[in-house]
């Protein structure tokens, strides 16, 4: 056990989303002022801890048009979480992009986004025509 | 009518659809897919955020690439399928099954099938089985309905919105209600925990500062034409305190208040339902009342991860070839729900072959311990870090777990969480 943290307030509490647990983490500055996480019961809790308090970040999931009529919505994410301020921008900038299809899941629509080094990539197959990504029915 | 034979129809193209086919087709079955939808992979195309597919592919992936990942697999596999094709009955005798279905390329279909899996999934649970006061105006969707318009059809059904309910699809949604520019005043949750996963409550909710209300109920919807507010009331020890009600402008209300399987076909075929899930009665093979028709996904129960589903769904179609092979579990024991546990599915053991059993619990707590016993005796003792109502638990036999058990004919194996 480390005996680095000081019996101070935390500088603020948060509930980790690694996994379904939800751990109550606090976090506290120590004497040389970096941030301790306790409340974890992981490693991944004590790593989130201090990710979402220095620059926190999400996987951004959205849908962006397309130029069909039988698919007018393409889903798309961000291929890594995104730094949370940048996803009112870039939220505003595929709503007013227009995608050709076809497209295949993984293509890049937007790529390091403002600088960032996250690509935001298409996360699903759709063809022009019809359901040809898909299985036809068949017999 | 065209009329086909297949060892296997299975009824619905999504997760659980698809994981069963893909197993029966391993075990060497003919097997065909028959979709209501013009695509195969069911709710999952519409469910474009993250958070899929951890455990069957080891990474976070959206629901339309967890869907794809099996349509591949489909495509690669002689497996048939039928889209946009609806099983209108469901028929089981002595000589088999036939299942009839109607399809717009080949009209009426009748499958004669030694076998049939049923995975139909789920619809929501509207504002008639909650009974909501007021007026009806436009401006009350479900939630997932909601979903689909937003993300596939490409539709925004309202700018400041409430939502009642906390289960998964409802946070998911407000996140996704808030992305899309519209302004989410508040969730509504009857129950004093939100029925919801924390991270959701953390990542849809928190993030945007849209408040959580729980113990509170919609008690009014109000508006003309379209809907205008609700008035929410606070309930305290479960009584509503009128004189704390307080209202909320709005246009639209969307419901995530609950799942209900979608068994219409399966009580056609007179198989046995329960009432604790909505869900067929099935044995330790997923096999249901009517021999020969298996049930798995959540038309069996509501599972909260599309993993389990796979999971479950492939489990099923071995025991359907198993089944198909005149291979039939010699003695099996059956399964009751104890202290503070809602269900258990399946509802028998076979102590020859021992697997896993998935449940619901009725309470919340941290280190909770889970029990199980044969005829009082406790034959295995987990620990759980946390448990509540919202999150199913598994539980795994092993062969050393069932080794020295020694059911009669009428004993009961009880689950209980304490």
């Amino acid at each position: 056990m480390s005996k680095t943290t000081a019996s101070k307030e935390s500088i603020r509490e948060m509930i980790c989303i690694s996994c379904p647990i939800g751990c109550h983490l606090q976090l506290f500055k120590d004497e040389n002022d970096s941030v301790v996480v306790k409340g974890n019961r992981c490693p991944r809790g004590k790593e989130y801890g201090r990710e979402e308090y220095f620059a926190p970040k999400r996987i951004v999931t959205a849908t962006c048009r397309t130029d069909s009529e039988i698919f007018p919505r393409l889903a798309v994410r961000t291929d890594h979480a995104l730094p949370k301020e940048h996803i009112d921008n870039l939220l505003s900038e595929l709503y007013q992009m227009e995608v050709h299809l076809p497209v295949k899941r993984g293509k890049v629509i937007l790529e390091d986004y403002a600088g960032t080094g996250v690509n935001l990539i298409a996360s699903i197959t759709l063809e022009g025509g019809g359901n040809e990504g898909q299985v036809r029915s068949q017999l | 009518m065209k009329e086909l034979e297949y060892d296997v129809v299975v009824i619905g193209g999504g997760a659980a659809g698809m994981a069963a086919a893909l197993e029966c087709r391993k075990n060497g079955l003919q097997t065909v897919i028959v979709e209501r939808e013009e695509h195969l992979g069911g709710i999952l195309l519409q469910c474009i955020h993250n958070g899929f597919g951890l455990q069957e592919f080891r990474q976070e992936l959206t629901g339309p690439e967890f869907a794809e990942e099996f349509i591949r697999q489909i495509r690669d596999s002689d497996i048939s399928v039928l889209l946009g094709t609806t099983v209108i009955d469901l028929v089981s005798d002595a000589t088999g099954k036939e299942v009839f279905c109607y399809s717009p390329e080949y009209g009426l279909v009748k499958f004669n099938a030694r076998a049939v899996v049923l995975a139909m999934g789920c619809r929501e649970r509207n504002r008639g089985n909650i009974r909501i006061p007021g007026t009806r105006p436009a401006g009350v969707y479900t939630a997932g309905l909601a979903q689909r318009l937003v993300n596939i059809e490409g539709y925004i059904p309202g700018k400041d919105v409430v939502v009642v309910g906390s289960g998964d699809i409802g946070l998911i949604m407000a996140r996704r209600m808030t992305w899309v520019g519209s302004k989410v005043h508040a969730v509504i949750e009857i129950q004093p925990y939100p029925s919801g996963l924390t991270r959701n409550i953390v990542q849809c909710l928190n993030d945007f500062e849209i408040p959580l209300y729980l113990s509170h109920v919609v008690s009014r919807i109000e508006g003309k034409e379209r809907v205008e507010k609700v008035e929410v009331t606070p309930l305290v020890n479960g009584i509503p305190d009128a004189d704390k009600a307080f209202e909320i402008p709005c246009d639209t209300l969307l419901l995530s208040v609950g799942l209900i399987p979608e068994n219409e076909l399966s009580k056609k075929a007179g198989i046995e339902l329960s009432p604790q899930t909505g869900g067929a009665l099935v044995d330790s093979t997923m096999m249901t009342s009517v021999p020969g028709i298996f049930s798995c996904g959540n038309v069996l129960h509501v599972h909260d991860l599309v993993d389990y589903v796979a999971e479950e769904a492939r489990r099923t179609g071995s025991y359907v070839a198993s089944y198909l092979k005149g291979k039939q579990p010699q003695r099996q024991v059956r399964i009751k729900a104890g202290a503070n546990v809602k269900y258990v599915n399946p509802g028998m053991f076979n102590p020859d072959k021992p697997d896993k059993l998935y449940l619901r619990t009725l309470i919340v707590k941290n280190n909770a311990r889970l029990e199980v016993k044969l005829d009082n005796r406790v034959v295995k003792s987990v620990k759980k870090n946390h448990v509540q109502p919202s999150e199913m638990i598994s539980v795994k036999f092993s062969a050393r777990d069932v080794a020295d058990m020694q059911p009669t004919s009428d004993s009961v194996m009880e689950v209980s969480v304490q």
